[in-house]
């Protein structure tokens, strides 16, 4: 054969447009939209202005997502896969979505008060030199924030859809990078916010390192990256053995690196509280339901047939992760690390459901994310409210005595504390019931049990902070809370749902029920 | 072997033109040295000495190597859509491919009105 035939043979055949199921895709689109729109006005609008269209901008874009997502789920059965099989638009991916978009509404409450003063005026401004204090004085701000924001928001929302491993990892990243930015962005405390993007940056994509090496062992099992072929193939038991369990082995660190499980959480406590704030409580709720929602479909879908296989080794991790999470919180004497700690407990309690592998687990794991993601927005949002000189009063013993000065603060604080211990008629309870629950039924009772265990050890320390609250004595140089009305409103909303899901959670629980009731699309 | 023939030629004009760059410039060009020529870049942050606390230092060749980053994507997705244009069923790959350039061109107006293709 000569080269020109060997051309020849390649140069045939049309190619086809893919069909693309834009209604379907169209709140994705929407947030990824309105993202380039923002990043349009950053470079046309006056500096003056900037703030005033991209705040409105962001909310519209978000709410619209929103409500899209409303009609979709309203509409018929969601049950498809979209963009040639690369998305899967089905009931549980509507929930996520919806979830991270209503989220990410409440956490742009608090990004977007500028009385809150979060955000440095110019990035690249080393801490304490002239150039700082010149931003400072001028009064900029970087209303780049709200592109970036909404960026990541639209990976989130791709990441919880994707419905093959190449998509996910796109989407892994596009929801990652503007994160790595938005948590270098403190306005006090900057070196320990540079230090915390710089870290999150490095072991993120390290992280996605895993991702990617894995995908390649699973693509080299199956012949394929769509989840339904890979778990088409591990149910035929074709090929070998090693590359599937090596695979599952760093595909599973992928994922678990975002869900800030042990032995993976390192970055958590220093990313959350070197962050500014109020993008501390975006990660924290958003950036959760979405790293589970992406576990849920991986483990649900692809993985299924090999439940037996990496069922001891999530096993391990969930234990790990509620104990550990729980037992170095104990110790920690900073709010946003204590808060961070906390997280990586409740990603444990997470993980029981994801580990369930049933309709009930599913259900359980949707409500236990929406519930929780209120009440971490809402204890982020007070944490910006209490502050002295230095900004922030983030060390637990500026909050003596709180409780004596500014008595509703620090009650609702109590309160979504108590919530995160799962005290009864808080959404704290009502979640790590139905999870707990689906576990038992799911035959792993032990973990169960060491989940209540790690549940008592965190009661603790977030009845410590209630101690010092109220039990001490004020400091005379205490910190003053500070009340702008987006964060209130912030605040206000996640008491409400944390009310309302601990004392009538029967309509959400359906809600979640009839999102898992078909499970995932294939 | 026929196959290989176009490889072997190409990688002889590669290596052909390499040794006659090399040899006709160490031949052919002014030698004037001086201070900047013997660092180890001849552009850029100078290594040594380092200001206290890290100091400040210029992001220019940075955004000029991140500007390079957003054409060389679009010229990797340009080029095989231009060779395969005529097989294109329909108006498709003209409409995404506009819609791709659109979103770079956004890319590039922030760069353009921020100041990032101001040298000084």
């Amino acid at each position: 054969m000569t080269g020109s035939a060997v051309l020849n043979t390649v140069a045939i055949g049309d190619i086809q447009a893919p069909h693309l199921e834009y209604g379907q895709l169209g709140p994705m689109l929407l947030v990824f939209g309105v993202a380039v729109l923002g990043v349009l006005v950053e470079a046309l609008v006056g500096r003056g202005w900037r703030q005033f269209i991209q705040v409105p901008l962001t909310f519209a874009g978000l709410a619209g997502a929103f409500v899209w997502i409303l009609v979709l789920g309203v509409k018929d059965k969601p049950l498809h896969v979209a963009a040639e099989g690369a998305v899967g638009v089905d009931a549980p991916t509507l929930f996520l979505q919806g979830t991270i978009l209503v989220l990410a509404l409440v956490s742009l409450l608090l990004i977007a008060d500028r009385q809150n003063g979060a955000f440095t005026p110019q990035a690249s401004a080393l801490p304490g030199s002239d150039a700082e204090r010149e931003g400072i004085a001028s009064g900029t701000v970087q209303s780049e924030l709200y592109p970036l924001m909404l960026f990541a928001v639209g990976g989130m929302m791709l990441f919880t859809a994707a419905n093959d491993l190449l998509t996910m990892f796109v989407a892994l990243e596009v929801m990652s990078l503007p994160l790595y930015i938005m948590c270098g962005l403190a306005r006090r405390r900057r070196l320990l916010s540079q230090e915390a993007a710089v870290k999150y940056f490095l072991l993120g994509a390290f992280s996605s390192a895993f991702f990617l090496y894995g995908t390649a062992l699973l693509y080299g099992y199956a012949g394929s990256v769509r989840l339904s072929d890979i778990a088409t193939a591990t149910g035929n038991n074709a090929g070998s053995e090693p590359l599937l369990l090596a695979g599952i082995a760093l595909l599973s660190v992928g994922l678990l690196f975002k869900l800030g499980a042990v032995p993976f959480q390192a970055w958590k406590p220093d990313v959350y509280q070197g962050a500014p704030t109020p993008v501390t409580a975006l990660m924290a709720s958003c950036t959760l339901v979405a790293a589970v929602g992406a576990t849920l479909r991986v483990f649900y879908v692809a993985l299924e047939n090999m439940s037996w296989d990496w069922r001891p080794m999530m096993w391990g991790v969930a234990i790990l992760t509620m104990l550990v999470g729980a037992i170095i919180a104990i110790t920690q004497t900073d709010l946003k690390r204590m808060l961070a700690y906390s997280s990586i407990a409740h990603a444990g309690f997470l993980l029981t459901g994801v580990i369930a592998t049933s309709q009930a687990g599913l259900s359980g794991t949707l409500f236990y994310l929406a519930a929780y993601g209120f009440t971490t927005i809402g204890a982020f949002a007070v944490i910006t409210m209490v502050r002295d000189a230095g900004g922030e009063a983030g060390h637990l013993s500026r909050w003596a005595g709180l409780g004596k000065r500014s008595p509703v603060v620090a009650g609702v604080f109590a309160f979504f504390l108590l919530a995160f211990a799962g005290i009864p008629l808080t959404s704290g309870f009502t979640g790590k019931f139905a999870v707990f629950k689906a576990a038992i039924d799911g035959g792993a009772t032990p973990l169960v049990v060491v989940g209540v265990i790690s549940s008592a050890i965190a009661a603790f320390f977030y009845l410590r902070v209630i101690v010092v609250m109220f039990f001490s004595e004020p400091a005379a140089d205490g910190p003053a809370v500070v009340t702008t009305i987006p964060t209130a409103a912030a605040v206000a909303l996640g008491a409400t749902v944390t009310v309302v899901l601990g004392v009538l959670p029967q309509p959400m629980l359906d809600v979640a029920g009839q999102a898992a009731s078909h499970l995932f699309v294939r | 072997m026929d196959l290989y023939i176009p490889i072997i030629v190409l990688g002889v004009l590669a290596f052909g033109f390499a040794g006659f760059s090399v040899v006709m410039g160490a031949l052919s060009g002014p030698k004037r040295w001086n201070k900047a020529k013997l660092e180890a870049y001849e552009c850029g942050i100078e290594p040594t000495p380092q200001p206290v606390g890290g100091g400040r230092f210029p992001v220019k060749y940075y955004l000029t190597a991140m500007l390079f980053i957003v054409f060389d994507i679009e010229i990797i997705f340009l080029y095989p859509w231009a060779v395969a244009f005529n097989r294109f069923a329909g108006w498709f790959g003209l409409i995404e491919m506009v819609l791709f350039i659109a979103t770079v061109l956004v890319a590039y107006a922030y760069i353009w009105r921020r100041g990032g293709l101001e040298w000084d």
